[in-house]
C-alpha cells in the first residue's frame, strides 16, 4: 500500500467537500437538525409523561451514535459516487491505485466525517440538554468504535453493489442504514422486536452497541463488555465478507468493462 | 528506441455472446505513436481498455514493459498515463487541485514545478485557479492532457485527444505531443476519428473493423493498398464493409 496515494485520494475527496455546501451539510447541518428535532421529541415526552427514567439520556445518545455510524457509512459511497459523478473514474483507475488504497481512503474519510460529526453534535447535546457523550467514560469510545466498522462494513457493501450495478443502485449510499435501522435497536430494547427479529437483531452489531449504551445508562455495567465483544466479533466477520464481496463484484464490473461505460 | 513496449496477444474480449475484439495481436515499439483506428462500435476503445486493466480480457494477454498486465498492474500503471476527451476531472475542484492530487498519486518528484510547465506548455496557465467545471471543452480536454503527462509517461493511451478541440488547438496539441515524444521518447496509443491527426501524428495506424484488425501499416502504405490518396476514403470503406476480412 501507498500512503502517498491514499493521502491524494483524501485530499481529492476534501477539496470536494470544501467547495461543495450540500456536501458539507452532511456534516454540519443534517447531524444537528437531527440533534435537535430528536431532542425536542424528548423534551416533550417528558412534558406528558416521565414514565422512562433518562428517556433523554437514552435518545440523544442513541441519536449521536446512530450518525456516527450513517456518516461513516454514507462517506464510503460517496467518495465513490463523487468520481462516478464527475467521470473521474477512469482517471483513478487508470492510475496505480490499488483497490485496497481506495477502500483504505474512503475509511480514513468515514472516521474523519464521522469524528467531525461526533464532536459538533456532543457540543449541541451539552448545550441543549445537558448530555454529555463522555460521562459514558472509556465505553463510549468501544461502542463508537464498533459503529465506526460497521459503517466501515455497511458503506464497502453498498459500494459494492454500486460498482456493479451502476448509477442505478446509487439509493444504497443513502438507504442501507435504514434497512438495518429496525433491527439495529436504536431507540428501544430488542426485547420489544418480535423474536425472529430478535434472532436478527443479535447478528446486528449496532444492535449490541445500542444495548451496551442503554446498559450503561442505567448502571448495569456488567453487561455491556458481552455487548462490545460480541459487536466487534461480529463487525470483524462482516468486515472480512465486505471485503470479499467488494472484490468479487469488482472483478465482475471489470469482466463485463461497467467501470469504463458507467463514465462513457 | 525499438524495444517492445507493449505488445499484445491472440486478444478476445465477448460480452455475453458479442465479441467486442477477437484474437487482437499487435505490439508498439518504444518511441512509436501508433494509431488506432475504426468506425463506432469497431473495438477499439474495448481495446484501450483492456490495455490499462479497466476492462478484463475474456482470453489474451498484454504485456507492457515486458510485464504482464494483470500481474503487475500497479508497476506498469506507474509509467503510464490516459486521456479521454469523455473523461472528466472532478468538476468543482480548481485546475491546480485535479492536478496536485494526480501528481501526488503518481509521485511527482517537483509537482509544482510540473504542474505550472504543463499548463505553460497547454497554454492555460491562465486558469491555473479556475475551477475546472468552469472550462470550456477545449479548455477539459487540455487540462486533461496536462494530467496525462505529468508522469512524463513511457507510454501513454489518448482517446480521441483532439475531438473537442478548435483546428488551431488541435494542429497545437499534434505538436505538442511530437515534441513531447522526441524529447522524452513517449511511446503513444491514440484512437482518433480526425484522420488529419492520424497523418501528422502517427508513425503507424491499425485500423480495427468488427473486433479484429484489418489493415496495419503507415498512412501512405494503407493508401497505397487501398489504391486512395486519403485514409477518409480508406476509413470509410473500411467501415462501410460488412465483412471482418478487407479485400
Amino acid at each position: 500500500m501507498c500512503w502517498n496515494r491514499i493521502y491524494a485520494l483524501i485530499m481529492k475527496y476534501v477539496y470536494i467537500c470544501s467547495r461543495n455546501t450540500f456536501r458539507a451539510m452532511d456534516i454540519f447541518f443534517w447531524p444537528i437538525m437531527d440533534l435537535l428535532m430528536w431532542g425536542f421529541v424528548t423534551m416533550y415526552m417528558l412534558k406528558v409523561s416521565n414514565t422512562v427514567p433518562g428517556l433523554i439520556t437514552f435518545l440523544i445518545g442513541a441519536v449521536i451514535m446512530w450518525n456516527v455510524f450513517y456518516r461513516a457509512q454514507q462517506v464510503v459511497c460517496i467518495s465513490f459516487l463523487e468520481d462516478l459523478w464527475s467521470r473521474n473514474l477512469l482517471n483513478i483507475f487508470t492510475a496505480p491505485v490499488q483497490v485496497r488504497e481506495f477502500v483504505t481512503a474512503a475509511y480514513i474519510l468515514g472516521l474523519m466525517q464521522a469524528s467531525i460529526v461526533l464532536v459538533i453534535m456532543s457540543l449541541v447535546a451539552v448545550v441543549f440538554y445537558g448530555f454529555n457523550i463522555l460521562d459514558l467514560g472509556i465505553y463510549a469510545g468501544m461502542l463508537l468504535a464498533n459503529l465506526m466498522l460497521m459503517g466501515w462494513a455497511l458503506g464497502l457493501v453498498a459500494t459494492a453493489l454500486i460498482v456493479r450495478w451502476g448509477p442505478q443502485a446509487e439509493v444504497l449510499a443513502w438507504a442501507v442504514p435504514f434497512l438495518v435501522q429496525p433491527v439495529s435497536a436504536v431507540f428501544y430494547p430488542i426485547s420489544v422486536l418480535p423474536q425472529p427479529l430478535q434472532v436478527v437483531a443479535s447478528m446486528v452489531p449496532a444492535a449490541h452497541v445500542f444495548e451496551g449504551m442503554r446498559a450503561l445508562m442505567t448502571g448495569n455495567e456488567a453487561i455491556v463488555w458481552g455487548h462490545i465483544g460480541s459487536a466487534f466479533l461480529l463487525n470483524l466477520l462482516y468486515l472480512a465478507g465486505a471485503g470479499l464481496l467488494f472484490r468479487f463484484l469488482f472483478e465482475q464490473a471489470r469482466e463485463k468493462g461497467l467501470l469504463a461505460k458507467y463514465c462513457s | 528506441m525499438l524495444e517492445t513496449i507493449l505488445k499484445v496477444e491472440s486478444l478476445n474480449k465477448q460480452f455475453g455472446n458479442f465479441t467486442a475484439v477477437e484474437d487482437l495481436s499487435f505490439s508498439v515499439r518504444g518511441g512509436e505513436i501508433v494509431g488506432l483506428l475504426g468506425a463506432n462500435g469497431a473495438g477499439k476503445t474495448t481495446t484501450i481498455h483492456m490495455l490499462l486493466g479497466l476492462t478484463k480480457p475474456t482470453a489474451g494477454a498484454v504485456t507492457i514493459f515486458g510485464e504482464n498486465l494483470e500481474e503487475s498492474r500497479v508497476s506498469i500503471l506507474q509509467r503510464v498515463n490516459f486521456a479521454s476527451s469523455y473523461v472528466h476531472l472532478p468538476y468543482n475542484l480548481r485546475v491546480v487541485e485535479n492536478l496536485k492530487v494526480f501528481a501526488k498519486i503518481y509521485g511527482v518528484a517537483k509537482p509544482g514545478e510540473k504542474i505550472d510547465e504543463l499548463l505553460e506548455m497547454f497554454e492555460i496557465a491562465h486558469l491555473k485557479f479556475k475551477t475546472s467545471g468552469m472550462l470550456s471543452s477545449g479548455e477539459q480536454t487540455r487540462l486533461n492532457l496536462c494530467k496525462a503527462l505529468l508522469n512524463d509517461p513511457a507510454l501513454l493511451v489518448l482517446d480521441e485527444p483532439t475531438a473537442s478541440l478548435d483546428p488551431d488547438l488541435a494542429d497545437k496539441v499534434r505538436k505538442i505531443l511530437k515534441r513531447v515524444k522526441e524529447e522524452k521518447g513517449m511511446t503513444v496509443l491514440t484512437t482518433s476519428h480526425n484522420m488529419l491527426d492520424v497523418v501528422e501524428l502517427c508513425d503507424r495506424i491499425i485500423f480495427m473493423h468488427l473486433g479484429a484488425i484489418v489493415a496495419e501499416g503507415s498512412s501512405e502504405e494503407i493508401m497505397t493498398r487501398f489504391g486512395t490518396d486519403s485514409l477518409e476514403d480508406v476509413f470509410i470503406r473500411i467501415a462501410r464493409t460488412k465483412e471482418k476480412v478487407i479485400a
